[in-house]
């Protein structure tokens, strides 16, 4: 990549007024290093990923609303969790954080229990219990 | 308490760390010298590890290895710690600080304030020093960033207690003993052996072996998975090699600076021309990039399109393995 090479694309960096930094060569072939502001083929990427993200968190919540699961699941979609990573936070087996999306065990749950996802979460008990909270 | 620390950006963050700390000690190391030395260019496929619902592609080996590789090849001896409870964790932070020695840390990504919120993900082997507290806020100087920045005390403990893979544990590290003179000769031969061992390694899931299989299973994702998984591991795949901290072509371009900068210290010339293969070879990695994004942007699962890159990863594979037999004759 030479140094005139280094994409300029717009980017999420922007959001953070940050700019990476690209290896590339000047004209003489010497290697320097060059900031760059993003470039297309990754942010499209990473949106795509964002996008794929979005979509389990609202299609969670929907079950939510439908009782086929519990809140706890689209907390933890929400927090970009994946189950090893929410059962990890928890200190529990997968299998227990699993059985806790199960609506009815969810409305079983001891007060401690729901204050630890709480505060995994970084939110209130009363928004744990109540999604639209 | 101010640690007298200058703040040099680099692309990666863990290259950064150990650079930036023993700059402050006086020794000039580049970022593409920790990363040659340390044998940082890689290739593995682990189609059985899941991270964000698609296979693991790397284009660097395991968390920490660069480093603890660099440390041993030029004779550092590295303190570090790893703390159960976080107020202890603090603590020690905190004595080093006092004695006045900046220390790296391993930190997770997700509660990184400063990071743009679509970066922050949880991936818990990102680096970072810190060099001194000022009203309770640490000063954080964090390699892929241009500037300094700080975190308050809850912040910082938050992410250097990060869960999940890699956790990081409240890691706080540091280089205690140094040889009088970095002697980078022979680490830069054994540097460039391990890479070119690990690059034709006979093993299916590593090195240009492993481009050969992914390129494989890239023309049966359409028709076994549907385009939208399909679509999904191909970002992924451009994710890890593009992703900040790369340098751009997968750690390409940092490792053909390395050559260069390598080929006057131990007298071989011809690691410049190897330095200009190796940047080639990187601009070919950009083009499949681009020519992988024209697929997932427009959505399509169409067989051609991903024919089409696998013909181009399989041709970087051979000349992966042809670059790398050439740079093993060039220093035998």
């Amino acid at each position: 990549m030479k140094k005139e090479e280094v994409p300029q694309d717009e980017s999420n960096l922007a959001s953070a007024n940050f700019r990476e930094l690209c290896y590339a060569v000047d004209e003489e072939g010497n290697y320097i290093t060059e900031n760059s502001t993003g470039w297309d083929p990754k942010t499209i990427a990473l949106n795509n990923a964002i996008e794929e993200i979005n979509e389990r968190i609202a299609d969670a919540k929907k079950r939510v609303e439908q009782n086929v699961t519990s809140p706890i699941e689209y907390y933890m979609e929400k927090q970009k969790m994946d189950l090893p990573i929410l059962a990890s936070y928890m200190g529990l087996w997968k299998w227990q954080v699993k059985r806790h999306f199960k609506p009815k065990v969810f409305a079983k749950l001891s007060a401690k229990l729901r204050q630890k996802y709480a505060d995994v979460f970084d939110i209130s008990v009363e928004q744990l219990n109540d999604i639209h909270r | 308490m101010k640690i007298n620390f200058t703040h040099h950006q680099t692309a990666h963050c863990e290259n950064g760390v150990i650079s930036n700390l023993l700059k402050h000690q006086g020794y000039e190391v580049s970022e593409p010298m920790v990363f040659g030395i340390g044998s940082g260019l890689f290739f593995v496929y682990l189609p059985f590890l899941k991270v964000n619902y698609a296979p693991v592609f790397s284009y660097r080996p395991m968390p920490g290895l660069i480093f603890k590789r660099f440390a041993k090849r030029v004779g550092i001896q590295i303190k570090s710690h790893k703390f159960k409870h976080p107020e202890e964790a603090e603590k020690v932070l905190e004595e080093e600080l006092r004695k006045n020695n900046p220390v790296g840390l391993q930190v997770g990504v997700f509660n990184l304030t400063y990071f743009p919120d679509e970066y922050r993900f949880h991936f818990n082997a990102h680096n970072m020093v810190v060099y001194g507290k000022e009203d309770d806020r640490y000063l954080i100087s964090d390699p892929v960033m241009e500037d300094t920045t700080s975190l308050s005390s809850k912040e910082l403990s938050k992410v250097r207690f990060a869960k999940g893979a890699f956790a990081p544990k409240g890691h706080m590290y540091y280089p205690v003993s140094y040889p009088e003179q970095l002697e980078l000769d022979e680490a830069i031969l054994k540097g460039i052996k391990q890479t070119c061992r690990d690059m034709l390694a006979p093993v299916p899931i590593v090195g240009v072996k492993a481009m050969r299989l992914v390129a494989k299973k890239i023309r049966k994702w359409p028709a076994k998975k549907g385009t939208k998984v399909a679509n999904h591991y191909l970002g992924q795949l451009v994710r890890m090699q593009e992703e900040i901290g790369t340098g751009g072509g997968g750690f390409r371009f940092i490792y053909a600076a390395f050559l260069q900068e390598a080929a006057p210290i131990i007298n071989k010339p011809v690691l410049r021309e190897l330095s200009t293969e190796m940047t080639q070879i990187g601009d070919a990695w950009r083009d499949f990039a681009v020519d992988a994004s024209r697929i997932y942007k427009q959505r399509s699962s169409q067989t051609d399109g991903y024919n089409q890159i696998a013909d181009q990863l399989v041709d970087l594979s051979k000349r992966e393995e042809a670059f790398f037999k050439e740079l093993k004759q060039a220093i035998a």
